[in-house]
C-alpha cells in the first residue's frame, strides 16, 4: 500500500443530527420520499444534503446494514441513531422510518379494500401484481451485477443463485433450509476463497488430563 | 374471506414472523415466498389476491418495503374479524395483526442489529464477516428471483394469464434498463388491468 499523505480532515465538514427529534423528522422525510428504491434517496439525503456521513462512511455502513437481517434502511437508521444518541436515538430513527409510511400504506389498503370487490379494482390489482413481480425480478437482475466482483467468481455465484432459486421457487423448501444448506455451503466456500491459509483458532489451553482424573489405575 | 383464529393461532402467526425475522438477509421481501407458503398454502389464512395486493400496495407506497409485512398481518386480522363489513371489530383485529406481524418481523432483527453493528463496524476486515457477506450475496439474488417467480406463477393458466406474464417480463426489462419512476409503472399496470388488456 503506497504511503498516503496524512491529511487530517478532508475539505468536507460533516454535520451531526441535532437531537432525537431531528433524527425522527429526518428519517420520516426520507422514508416518505422513498418510492421503491430507497438507496438513492438515503444516499442523497444523508450524504449530500445533511452530510451526516461521508461517502466512504456511507458505503461501509450500508454494507453492514445489508449484511444484517432486517430491512436495510431500518438497520442503517438504527446504526446512525445509535451512534449519536444511543438506544433512544436508534428508536427515534426507527419510529421516523415506520410511523408515517405505515399510516400511508394503511390508508391505501383501506381505500383499496372498500373497492376490492369491485371488478375494476380487481382487474387493476391483477395489473399491479404483474408489475410488482417485474420490479422484484429486475432488482435481482440489477444486483446480480455486483456479483462480478465477488471473490467466489461468477460461475460459483451463478450456481449458488440458481440452486437457491431451484430449492425455494421450484421445490418450495422453507427458507430456513435454503439458508442452512445452500447459504451455509456458500459462506464456507467464500471463507475458503477469501483465505489466506486457514488458521484454525488456537484451542483453549487446558490442563492435561492425568490418569488420576479418569479415576482409573495408572497404566505404565 | 373469513377465518377463525384461536389464541394459539395468533401465537403461531407471531412465531412465524419471529422465525423469519433473522432470515431476512437482503430485505424482508426475500422472506415473502415463505410467508406465501405458510399463510396462503399451509394455513389458508390469507387469500392469494390479498397476498399479492399487500406486496403491490406496499411497493406503490413510499417507505421501507418491509411494510408489506404489516399489511399481510393487517389482512390476516381483517379476515379473522370477518372482513371490513363487520366494522370496528374487524379493524381492531386487523390492527392487532399489523402489530403482531411487524413486531415479530422487526424485534429479533432489530435487537441483533443493534447488538452486532458496532462489533461488525469494528471488525469489517475480519475474514468471517467478509465470508458471510460474500457467501450471502448470490443467495440474496436467488431469493429475489424466487419472489418474482412466486408472484408471477400465482397466475397459472396460460390461456388466460399469458398477457400478465408478458407484462411482468416487460417491466423486468424496463426497470433493469431505465430509470423510469416506479410509480409510473405501477400506475401503468393498474390502467392496463382496468381497461381489460391483461
Amino acid at each position: 500500500m503506497p504511503p498516503t499523505p496524512l491529511i487530517a480532515e478532508p475539505s468536507e465538514v460533516l454535520n451531526a443530527p441535532h437531537s432525537r427529534t431531528d433524527l425522527f423528522w429526518s428519517f420520516s422525510w426520507l422514508a416518505l420520499q422513498g418510492f421503491g428504491g430507497v438507496l438513492a434517496v438515503v444516499q442523497r439525503e444523508l450524504v449530500e444534503k445533511k452530510r451526516w456521513l461521508s461517502r466512504e462512511q456511507f458505503v461501509e455502513d450500508w454494507a453492514v446494514a445489508q449484511i444484517m437481517p432486517g430491512p436495510n434502511v431500518v438497520n442503517l437508521g438504527m446504526m446512525i441513531g445509535d451512534r449519536h444518541f444511543g438506544l433512544s436515538g436508534a428508536l427515534a430513527a426507527l419510529a421516523g422510518l415506520l410511523l408515517f409510511p405505515t399510516m400511508v400504506v394503511l390508508a391505501l389498503a383501506v381505500l383499496f379494500a372498500t373497492v376490492a370487490d369491485n371488478e375494476l379494482a380487481q382487474r387493476a390489482l391483477r395489473g399491479m401484481g404483474a408489475v410488482a413481480a417485474g420490479l422484484v425480478a429486475a432488482t435481482g437482475i440489477k444486483l446480480a451485477g455486483a456479483l462480478s466482483r465477488n471473490p467466489m467468481g461468477v460461475p460459483v455465484c451463478a450456481t449458488v443463485a440458481a440452486l437457491t432459486f431451484i430449492a425455494s421457487a421450484l421445490m418450495r423448501w422453507p427458507l430456513g433450509w435454503v439458508l442452512l444448506t445452500v447459504g451455509g455451503a456458500s459462506c464456507l466456500w467464500a471463507w475458503r476463497c477469501l483465505g489466506a491459509p486457514a488458521q484454525p483458532p488456537e484451542p483453549p489451553v487446558l490442563a492435561p488430563l492425568t490418569d488420576a482424573d479418569s479415576g482409573q489405575t495408572p497404566q505404565p | 374471506m373469513t377465518i377463525h383464529l384461536s389464541a394459539a393461532d395468533w401465537w403461531a402467526l407471531f412465531v412465524h414472523f419471529l422465525s423469519l425475522s433473522l432470515m431476512a438477509v437482503g430485505g424482508a421481501i426475500t422472506t415473502a415466498p415463505d410467508m406465501h407458503r405458510y399463510l396462503v398454502g399451509t394455513r389458508h389464512w390469507l387469500g392469494e389476491d390479498q397476498f399479492t395486493s399487500s406486496i403491490s400496495i406496499a411497493q406503490a407506497a413510499p417507505g421501507p418495503n418491509v411494510l408489506f409485512v404489516g399489511l399481510i398481518g393487517w389482512n390476516v386480522g381483517m379476515n379473522a374479524g370477518g372482513g371490513p363489513a363487520t366494522g370496528w371489530r374487524a379493524y381492531s383485529l386487523a390492527f392487532l395483526g399489523l402489530l403482531v406481524a411487524m413486531g415479530g418481523m422487526l424485534v429479533p432483527s432489530g435487537v441483533l442489529t443493534y447488538a452486532a453493528t458496532r462489533w461488525a463496524h469494528k471488525n469489517r476486515e475480519l475474514r468471517a464477516v467478509r465470508a458471510f457477506k460474500t457467501g450471502m450475496a448470490p443467495i440474496v439474488i436467488g431469493l429475489l428471483l424466487t419472489t418474482g417467480w412466486v408472484l408471477t406463477t400465482a397466475h397459472d393458466q396460460p390461456a388466460r394469464d399469458w398477457p400478465l406474464w408478458v407484462l411482468t417480463a416487460a417491466i423486468t426489462v424496463i426497470v433493469w434498463r431505465t430509470r423510469l419512476h416506479l410509480l409510473w409503472l405501477i400506475g401503468m399496470g393498474a390502467v392496463l388491468g382496468m381497461v381489460g388488456l391483461i
